[in-house]
């Protein structure tokens, strides 16, 4: 085995490593974190800036 | 955490305004260079001419004006979506002073003659290493705050500051490897590079490929993954497309520089590599354009009197029009037609001022009015005018790049039937002149709508004062 099979290797382990991050990101388990975190940028408006046309529901703190 | 702990926008705030300022400073060298191709009698001391102009101009558009609003944008998007202020502010106040003079030393060092002679990577070895002690210090800011976070999730915009980080430190310290030589003394810098012949253009271009592909792309995409839910007023499109969309970026882009040394000595294969995950490439880039686009669906009216939205949905569209061009023009046939010629000039303009810029704008005039206590910017209606400017600038730029590009590879390769050259070189220059006119046209146009946004910038600043929001509780949600 010589060095360039390493290379043919690693070049087969990061293919399978990315199919692998779909199948995982597309995965039902991840949706609810997902649903989530996509809200975290628009959960976060503090009070400062007064409410303008971008203030909606979803920046409202959450109660809890 | 107390209820009086405020996040750190001072120099959120500090970086915001530099961006305009060293835009409107980099965009004017560049209409310069440009008039000096039309007007070559412009070149009127060997300090301000073209060859010494042109690296000042890209490293002020790049690193300046593009470098100050990705540290703006970053540092704002990493403590508000990590309810947490900045980690270190002491070090964040030396990224910026650090960062300011580097630009500093690199207008004063670039027009003496004093280069490396690496594209996007001029600067000398005692700027290098400035640069270097800036970007581990802006590394342990963004990292030790993603630590600090009280939030679970790091958000996606995260992923990709973070990734354009952490990139560049490593593209950096290699590309820019060399040996100083004292012999001119220290206040005149001299190094040879680390590497020789076609290993050296192999790592240049593995530099400049990716310089493209994580400070101008994966940083910019971090801030459509902040921005454009933020003004749009709703998620990203899909988040798990969000997810693949970084690790896809993060497998292939790498490996695409060998496409800027098509039919040279670099072997045959390794061109072919670069060529084949250029075109790989075109998936994840468009993914995430489609990605930012869609955030808009069921919310289009917005777009109708938004200027900021135009901008940044405008934005996405030239990320998609480009990304779809790099991959075309790597392919070895298409490039043995434009390579050297306008059309590269144009396919990187149309993704620098309509892409890069652009998303940048957008966001500053997101993030002016709250960094300095107003409701919104001082007037909408010059924002909407800087749009349309800017627009019409980009498309005049590239439309007679093109066009002038496509004109001077067909040239070069026209023969007679005797073998000999149709053209000689400088039948193509004079050919040129018409579309360098227009080129310079655009790039006044985009040039007056950075001056437009500093009189705005300004008019919002005046009477306003600085304000640093107060961080959010931990969300028990999250």
């Amino acid at each position: 085995m010589d060095i360039n099979d390493l290379r043919s290797l690693f070049t087969v382990l990061a293919f399978i490593a990315f199919i692998g991050i779909v199948w995982w990101a597309y995965s039902d388990r991840r949706k609810a974190t997902y649903d989530e975190a996509a809200m975290l940028p628009l959960d976060d408006d503090s009070p400062f800036v007064p409410s303008g046309p971008q203030v909606t529901k979803n920046q409202e703190r959450k109660s809890s | 955490m107390q209820s009086q702990a405020t996040y750190n926008y001072k120099v959120v705030r500090q970086f915001a305004v530099m961006t305009v300022i060293w835009g409107i400073v980099g965009m004017l060298v560049g209409v310069i260079i440009a008039a000096q191709l039309v007007w070559p009698e412009l070149n009127v001391h060997e300090f301000l001419s073209y060859g010494r102009l042109r690296p000042l101009h890209t490293n002020a558009v790049i690193f300046a004006f593009g470098g100050c609003a990705l540290f703006a944008t970053s540092y704002y998007c990493v403590q508000r979506t990590s309810h947490a202020p900045l980690f270190a502010p002491g070090l964040a106040a030396f990224t910026f002073w650090g960062w300011q003079v580097v630009i500093v030393l690199a207008a004063l060092s670039l027009p003496l003659g004093f280069t490396q002679a690496k594209e996007y990577a001029e600067l000398e070895w005692p700027i290098d290493i400035l640069i270097t002690l800036v970007w581990v210090s802006y590394a342990v800011v963004f990292f030790g705050t993603i630590v600090k976070r009280t939030v679970s999730h790091i958000y996606v915009a995260n992923w990709f500051f973070g990734g354009f980080i952490l990139t560049v430190a490593v593209l950096h310290l290699v590309n820019s490897a060399a040996i100083p030589v004292f012999a001119a003394g220290v206040l005149t810098p001299k190094s040879y590079s680390a590497y020789a012949g076609v290993q050296d253009a192999m790592i240049q271009w593995w530099y400049g490929h990716n310089a493209v592909g994580f400070f101008l792309t994966a940083g910019f995409l971090g801030m459509m993954y902040y921005f454009v839910p933020k003004q749009a007023g709703r998620p990203v499109y899909s988040y798990r497309l969000s997810v693949v969309h970084f690790w896809a970026l993060i497998f292939t882009y790498m490996w695409a520089g060998p496409h800027h040394l098509h039919y040279t000595a670099l072997p045959d294969w390794t061109q072919s590599v670069g060529m084949v995950f250029s075109l790989i490439l075109l998936a994840p880039s468009w993914g995430g354009m489609i990605n930012g686009i869609m955030t808009l669906s069921g919310a289009w009216h917005k777009l109708r009197d938004d200027p900021i939205l135009k901008f940044m949905i405008t934005s996405l569209s030239f990320y998609g029009m480009s990304t779809f061009e790099g991959p075309m023009m790597s392919i070895k046939t298409v490039n043995a037609l434009s390579h050297y010629t306008d059309w590269t000039v144009g396919h990187v303009h149309s993704g620098a001022l309509g892409w890069v810029a652009m998303i940048s704008i957008g966001s500053i005039y997101y993030l002016l009015p709250r960094l300095f206590g107003k409701p919104e910017m001082h007037s909408k209606k010059l924002i909407e005018v800087h749009f349309w400017v800017a627009t019409i600038g980009v498309v005049l730029y590239i439309a007679s790049m093109w066009i002038a590009g496509v004109m001077q590879g067909l040239m070069w390769r026209a023969t007679n039937v005797d073998g000999t050259l149709t053209y000689s070189f400088v039948e193509s220059v004079k050919a040129t002149y018409p579309f360098w006119t227009i080129r310079l046209l655009g790039g006044l146009l985009f040039l007056s709508g950075m001056v437009i946004m500093a009189y705005n910038m300004f008019l919002t600043m005046a009477g306003g004062k600085a304000v640093d929001a107060p961080v959010l509780a931990p969300a028990a949600a999250h």
